[in-house]
């Protein structure tokens, strides 16, 4: 038999609903299985660990063809439509609505759970630098900022998954 | 179908190594299983876990997520990690005598 993974280190790296939370049900079922795993937020997804931002993370309704109307199975939602304002507002509520019926908690929760299951959390430097963060500005699960060299470090021996 | 033997009785398993027949389980079954799992001895606090997620079942027909078998039975997050090492739900459900969950939270 094939080798068991041990460790997965999860890079988010965009910004919206749909994009930040496959990053946090693989580090939460890696650590249900007992893999070791940890998060790495770069660029956008950084979003998902600020605590300004972290509570209002919005589905993307433009640029998304797959996106559709009124359900996800429905008729595909044009991009024009996708721009009428409170469109982004509505496919959020809607998702979170449906998240929250098979028990996948809002970000803030989330993030607390799967810390507090042993998954270390990280800020990506460069982007730290480009948006004039601070350590103030993360939610307390943050365990630290670092560079894309102390990434590699980190994940000695772990599979790397970039999302 | 794999059997084997836990606490002096022959019982069924599944493709899992889960208990088939719910009604076969009892505490020296648990202890047996737990063993098996690396936890030399259950507190109460694993008991607690244990007796929730087969409460659950019953009445569910599935076992608990983890979100809410941390907010139900009173063990957080981090203990539950502390109690199960190596993968709490999995882990706690075979103890319990349940199938492996289902659930991807």
């Amino acid at each position: 038999m094939a080798e068991q993974i041990k460790k997965v280190s999860i890079v988010v790296s965009r910004g919206s609903l749909e994009g930040v939370y496959p990053g946090l049900i693989m580090a939460n079922g890696a650590r249900m299985e007992g893999i070791d795993a940890q998060l790495f937020f770069t660029f956008f997804g950084l979003h998902a660990v600020v605590e300004k931002k972290m509570d209002k993370l919005k589905v993307a309704t433009v640029g998304n063809p797959a996106m559709c109307v009124p359900d996800a199975m429905g008729p595909g939602l044009p991009t024009w439509m996708g721009a009428i304002p409170g469109m982004s507002w509505f496919a959020t509520w809607m998702m979170k609505k449906e998240m929250e019926k098979i028990d996948i908690p809002p970000v803030r929760e989330f993030l607390e759970m799967i810390h507090d299951a042993g998954c270390e959390i990280y800020g990506c430097k460069a982007t730290v630098d480009m948006f004039h963060l601070t350590q103030k500005d993360f939610c307390p699960q943050v365990d630290g900022v670092i560079t894309v060299g102390e990434f590699y470090e980190k994940s000695t021996g772990a599979q790397i998954i970039f999302t | 179908m794999a059997s084997k033997e836990y606490a002096g009785k022959m019982l069924e398993l599944d493709a899992d190594g889960n208990l088939v027949n719910l009604n076969e389980w009892n505490e020296e079954v648990a202890k047996a299983l737990a063993v098996e799992e690396g936890i030399e001895s259950l507190n109460d606090r694993h008991w607690a876990v244990i007796n929730y997620m087969r409460k659950e079942f019953t009445e569910k027909g599935d076992a608990p997520s983890i979100r809410k078998l941390t907010k139900e039975s009173g063990v957080d997050t981090k203990e539950l990690y502390a109690l199960f090492p190596k993968g709490p739900a999995k882990k706690a459900a075979r103890i319990a005598g349940l199938p492996k969950p289902k659930g991807c939270i």
